[in-house]
């Protein structure tokens, strides 16, 4: 058994989506205040808050386990990250499929698109929110510019 | 890498279109979703780490309490005068605390009431030797809780808390678990999140879960505010849970990752 044991990768024990280990570093960090959005025939077309994203940190966010951990769900051309999953569909051509605006409200919220989505909430209306951790209330899963990082890296996937 | 299977995705699609009510779907255990290596082990008596928490419950079982009395003194040795069709059907309805009760609730109240000292906390780990122990000897019976009575509202508040929004991440438990049983997740296959194999050797933690401890697992996952072990709405949520497990086999102690 001990044999057996060892065996297993320690990669298995990635979980999933953020835990509370995050929490400490963010709370450090001040609140930023929530930028509303304006849904025009299914997407997003103005930056939250005006702000510019930086693909290479975009895509950073999309593999990082902590924060927007989209291998977690989908296949995307970021092979040093392990185990991409697929409860979502790939993303590899996303940004030839579809237009930045609708990439931003897909990141955004994706219940806008299919109400039963597993696909978390990274910036949806922070006061809808129920029972989020005491430590991270009234904050988003990602940041304004976190998203959109995420958008500028989605663009990219022609 | 895994490779998505196409296939895998269009079925959760049409899933997702068709809308197919949970209760059409067949309950399939998370043994079923283990490597063919972690069902060996599970199923080895000698290989299954979740054994040696059977034993330290075993230990408390016979251990004699503040007034002399043990779990035993009742309920036989080994516990062989427990009724394990009984402990398959929990959590149960109990009349005079108007309220379900679930087995490790039922294990608390026991032994606050007839064996003395001090109150046993719900999230104790004596609580969770005691319940493994118990459910243990329910190993192979198949779960069988009835919600057609008294317990009808506690289902329904569980199954609404079952397909809840949740925490920053905001997603409900049923989104993960009713459609995407098989589909992996990052390093993981995601199950239907079955009760059937709890308490649970996690074999990722090295340590064994009940399944209230569990719930508290899947919503910091969701970076929400976990309830209370033994609190009304994981009450309701192992009623919803156990008995959406019915026909299953009790596997306790089952091993996860
Ligand atoms: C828990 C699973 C999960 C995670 C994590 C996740 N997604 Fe998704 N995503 C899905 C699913 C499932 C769909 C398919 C549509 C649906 O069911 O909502 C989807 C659809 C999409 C789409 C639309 C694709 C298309 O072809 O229409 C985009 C774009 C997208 N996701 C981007 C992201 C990005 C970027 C992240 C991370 C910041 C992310 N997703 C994280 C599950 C997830
Ligand atoms: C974002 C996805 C996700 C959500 C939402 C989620 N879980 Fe889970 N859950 C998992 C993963 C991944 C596992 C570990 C693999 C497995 O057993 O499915 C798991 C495991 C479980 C298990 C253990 C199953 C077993 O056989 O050991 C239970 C029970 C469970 N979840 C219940 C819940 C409940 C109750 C909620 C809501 C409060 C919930 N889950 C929300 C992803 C999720």
């Amino acid at each position: 058994m001990r044999a057996m044991r060892a065996l297993w990768p320690t990669c298995l024990i990635a979980t999933i989506l953020p835990l509370t280990v995050s929490f400490a570093g963010d709370v450090a960090e001040p609140k930023e205040s929530y930028f509303d959005w304006q849904v025009d025939n299914y997407a997003i077309n103005e930056p939250l808050g005006g702000l510019t994203g930086v693909a290479a940190r975009g895509r950073e966010i999309a593999g990082d386990q902590l924060r927007g951990n989209c291998v977690a769900c989908h296949q995307l051309p970021i092979p040093e990250q392990p185990f991409h999953g697929n409860l979502g569909p790939p993303l590899a051509g996303v940004a030839s499929r579809q237009t930045v605006g609708m990439l931003r409200l897909h990141v955004v919220d994706q219940t806008r698109f299919n109400p039963e989505t597993v696909m978390p909430g990274y910036y949806r209306r922070a006061a809808q929110l129920n029972r989020v951790a005491r430590e991270l209330e009234g904050r988003t899963f990602l940041t304004a510019q976190e998203i959109e990082d995420v958008v500028a890296y989605l663009a990219t996937l022609k | 890498m895994k490779t998505p299977s196409a296939p895998a995705f269009l079925f959760s699609a049409l899933l997702l279109v068709a809308e197919l009510p949970v209760e059409a779907q067949q309950p399939v255990s998370g043994y079923d979703y283990l490597t063919p290596e972690m069902q060996a082990m599970q199923d080895d008596p000698f290989g299954n780490p979740g054994m040696m928490a059977v034993e330290g419950g075993a230990e408390l079982f016979a251990a004699p309490a503040a007034n002399g009395k043990s779990c035993a003194s009742c309920h036989g040795a080994d516990g062989e005068k427990l009724d394990v069709q009984r402990i398959a059907r929990y959590p149960v309805y109990s009349a005079e605390l108007k309220q379900p009760v679930t087995l490790r609730g039922q294990i608390i109240a026991c032994r606050n009431s007839r064996l003395g000292g001090p109150p046993l906390e719900y999230a104790s780990e004596t609580a969770l030797l005691l319940e493994t122990f118990v459910r243990h000897l329910a190993q192979g019976a198949t779960v069988n809780v009835d919600v057609s009575g008294a317990l009808a509202p506690y289902y329904a508040a569980g199954e609404k808390l079952f397909r809840t929004r949740y925490g920053q991440v905001d997603v409900a438990c049923h989104q993960c678990h009713d459609y995407h049983a098989g589909q992996q997740f990052r390093g993981q296959v995601l199950t239907q999140g079955q009760s059937n194999g709890f308490p649970v050797y996690r074999f990722t933690a090295g340590q064994m879960v009940g399944l209230q401890e569990r719930f508290t697992e899947c919503l910091s996952k969701l970076r929400a505010e976990p309830f209370a072990p033994g609190s009304e709405e994981y009450i309701a949520l192992e009623v919803f849970m156990n008995a959406r497990s019915n026909g299953l086999k009790i596997e306790t102690p089952a091993i996860r990752y």
